[in-house]
């Protein structure tokens, strides 16, 4: 008995081969081969907040020129992203540093820069803190400079000056750690009559606020540790003394007592917290980079409100330093896609630092300061006060401290744990030191000589 | 006699059989395997693999974090077993005796299932650090806490669940079984101990199963609520695999290495388990 007719067992086929297609196709590419003939841009973003301004460039590029651009962001997993994006077939074409430790790792997946329009195009200053692979190529070209400190509120801070009860009585007299740390706690004593909840917003430790203690003010003691024992500041030291690791325990000792919140609580406080407290006024002072004032911009402290203080910590010679200046920010070419990806990547890299239109949205919307000599006209300069307070410090003769690259983020974890712990009362200040030192050392061994 | 549902299958199998079974060898037997290829090398991306041999075995049982991070666990999961299982026996007896609004009930209790570990871990964090917010303290103070949280959250979550496996064995077990022993003269407990929960064996083998499984592979509900916190203290294995493949370059084989040692041990502990279970089930 003949039952199923062949057109059933046709149509039986097509069914299993159309499931089969559909499930295998899920593995491969999307992108035709047509694409790859001339060339492709794919630029994983690290950076989710300015996720929005570069896709804007990426599809003005792609209708002046015809060559098309994807731009993916990597978000907080950023990591992770990248390492499976680059497994794909259709890798991105270019993707982004933030700093040695990382580039150490991916030193192969990055073409060499030097012939490139970008690298030439970095001002005097910056040419030098391009990273480098093993041969002494650039590989990484950095294209955000940034800076950060103290960020405190003016108005706030007159009243304290105008207080019967203040020692201090000018922002003139608030240039080293002695001043800052009277100032800080007899507001913190007075914090009712000066209507605010503490001296200094919460120092959040959530893991993901506490790079501004475990990287950011860690890297102070590094620096002036580097600069005195006459060390290449541009790359991470072998090993440290720990000199001035006492220092930051001063600053960090006002940040956890004389603060909104109690060091007991910090661990679940994140920066989040502490951008709204200073925001809406609840604190003088909140340690955090020119990158916040987006953050804190259009809510109760005004743009003329805002000003910024280097890290005080009680170093010698700290009163003739500005702001710390920190590069995290760069552009790799993948070595692994094709030579013509390459070549029109380049053409894109080109087009953001020269095209009017790119460089506008660079620095008025996304608010970059860019180390690029494309963008010295006036036109394309920032509005953002506390940028224009560290370029006051630096014209006002005062030399930058500058974030000195640091082993891995494994030992900014082991720094985080120890400095918590120190704040919570569980652990010493000791061994916040032999971190430092002990852990600094054997993070290099593992990074370097992996 | 092979009959016409014989035949069709006879000759049809492969429109049925292929699609899942590509689909299994594309999603776990290829990954296993090159999971397994993968934690003998050295990785940034999978496509550029150099052999390094038993070199990431030997660096992930060096690591204190790993041991810390498998204690932790183990204790978790007992905790969890328990609970849970007690927890989700009771609830089901209770409503499989008569009680006005136990559909309702039931519904109600089922419910937490139908949410994604993230979003719970996130709203359980809300509400924990809430409460401990009267201490000046929250969750991540200590790993204690965070422990304790994560018991309180999976507990809400899955208790329903395994609510509803009890209840289909509850309802399984003979009534006559248990009149016959009512007439015997058995006390309430005495039925409850000698004749439910002896015919209830598969019922609970599965749950247990189920449990011991949950507790080891948990990893979205750790990383929502704790993420580790403070310093890896409360991170259980999962977490602490992900986070040693991601967090530093050169350590992806050591991440690998460790996710295999974790497939075998969850492995030999769930056949353990289930043997021991399976061997204390009887037959009415």
């Amino acid at each position: 008995m003949k039952r199923y007719g062949s057109w059933t067992k046709a149509l039986g086929i097509a069914c299993v081969l159309a499931l089969s297609v559909g499930t295998l196709g899920a593995c491969g590419s999307s992108s035709s081969s047509k694409d790859d003939a001339n060339g492709r841009v794919y630029y994983l973003n690290k950076k989710a907040e300015e996720q929005k301004s570069w896709v804007k460039l990426g599809q003005e590029f792609q209708k002046e020129t015809g060559i098309p651009v994807q731009i993916q962001t990597g978000g907080q997993d950023y990591d992770s992203t990248l390492k499976s994006e680059m497994a794909k077939k259709q890798a991105p074409t270019m993707f982004q540093a933030d700093g040695p430790s990382f580039m150490n790792g991916w030193a192969d997946y990055a073409i060499d820069m030097s012939g490139s329009e970008i690298y030439k195009q970095l001002n005097a200053n910056t040419k030098n803190k391009a990273l480098k692979n093993s041969q002494g190529k650039p590989i990484a070209i950095p294209y955000a400079v940034e800076s950060y400190g103290i960020i405190y509120n003016k108005t706030l801070l007159k009243k304290y000056f105008d207080s019967s009860w203040s020692t201090v009585k000018s922002i003139d007299n608030l240039n080293n750690f002695k001043a800052l740390k009277t100032v800080v706690e007899e507001i913190q004593a007075h914090k009712d009559d000066m209507g605010v909840k503490g001296a200094f917003a919460s120092a959040g430790m959530d893991t993901t606020s506490a790079f501004r203690y475990d990287y950011h003010m860690a890297t102070l003691p590094v620096f002036y540790e580097a600069e005195k024992e006459h060390k290449d500041i541009t790359k991470t030291p072998s090993s440290l003394k720990g000199t001035y690791v006492d220092n930051m325990k001063n600053i960090y000792d006002l940040y956890i007592k004389d603060a909104t919140v109690a060091p007991s609580a910090i661990s679940g406080k994140t920066i989040d917290d502490s951008s709204a407290e200073f925001a809406t006024g609840q604190s003088v002072f909140y340690q955090n980079g020119v990158w916040s004032y987006s953050q804190i911009k259009g809510q109760t402290v005004q743009d003329s409100d805002m000003g910024v203080l280097p890290i005080y910590m009680g170093i010698p010679g700290e009163e003739n330093h500005g702001l710390t200046q920190v590069i995290s920010n760069y552009w790799c070419i993948n070595s692994k896609v094709s030579k013509k990806d390459q070549e029109v990547t380049q053409k894109f890299l080109k087009w953001l630092i020269t095209s009017d239109k790119s460089r506008t949205v660079i620095s008025k919307d996304m608010g970059l300061v860019t180390p690029f000599k494309t963008f010295d006209d006036a036109k394309y300069q920032t509005t953002n006060p506390l940028v224009l307070d560290n370029l006051a410090y630096q014209k006002a003769g005062k030399k930058d401290t500058v974030l000195v690259p640091d082993p891995s983020h494994q030992w900014e974890d082991d720094l985080k744990a120890a400095l918590l712990n120190y704040a919570q009362g569980s652990g010493n200040w000791d061994a916040v030191k032999k971190v430092y030192t002990e852990n600094w050392a054997k993070e290099y061994k593992l990074t370097y000589n992996n | 006699m092979i009959t016409m549902t014989g035949r069709a299958i006879r000759r049809w199998w492969p429109l049925f059989v292929f699609p899942t079974l590509a689909a299994f060898l594309m999603g776990f037997i290829v990954p296993l395997i090159a999971g397994i290829y993968l934690s003998f090398t050295k990785f940034t991306t999978i496509t550029d693999a150099v052999w390094v041999g038993f070199d990431n075995y030997r660096r992930a049982f060096q690591d204190n974090e790993f041991a810390h991070a498998f204690i932790y666990t183990v204790e978790f999961t007992i905790v969890t077993t328990i609970l849970i299982n007690v927890a989700a026996f009771f609830v089901a007896y209770m409503f499989t005796k008569a009680m006005a609004g136990a559909k309702l009930f039931r519904s109600i209790f089922f419910m937490p299932n139908l949410i994604g570990g993230i979003v719970l871990g996130y709203i359980w964090q809300l509400l924990l650090n809430g409460v401990l917010a009267h201490w000046n303290i929250s969750l991540t103070y200590n790993s204690k806490l965070g422990f304790w949280g994560m018991v309180i959250l999976v507990c809400w979550q899955q208790i329903g669940y395994m609510m509803v496996i009890y209840i289909a064995g509850l309802q399984n077990v003979p009534n006559d079984l248990i009149e016959a022993a009512e007439v015997d003269g058995a006390s309430p407990r005495q039925v409850l101990f000698n004749i439910t929960l002896p015919m209830m064996m598969p019922s609970i083998t599965v749950c247990s199963f189920l449990t011991v499984t949950n507790g080891f592979k948990m990893f979205d509900q750790n990383l929502a609520l704790t993420n580790g916190a403070p310093s890896n203290t409360s991170e259980l294995l999962a977490l602490n695999i992900y986070r040693t493949f991601y967090s530093r370059p050169g350590f992806e084989g050591v991440g690998q290495a460790k996710a295999v040692v974790f497939l075998i041990l969850v492995s030999i502990i769930a056949i353990l388990q289930n043997w021991l279970t399976t061997s204390k089930e009887t037959q009415a």
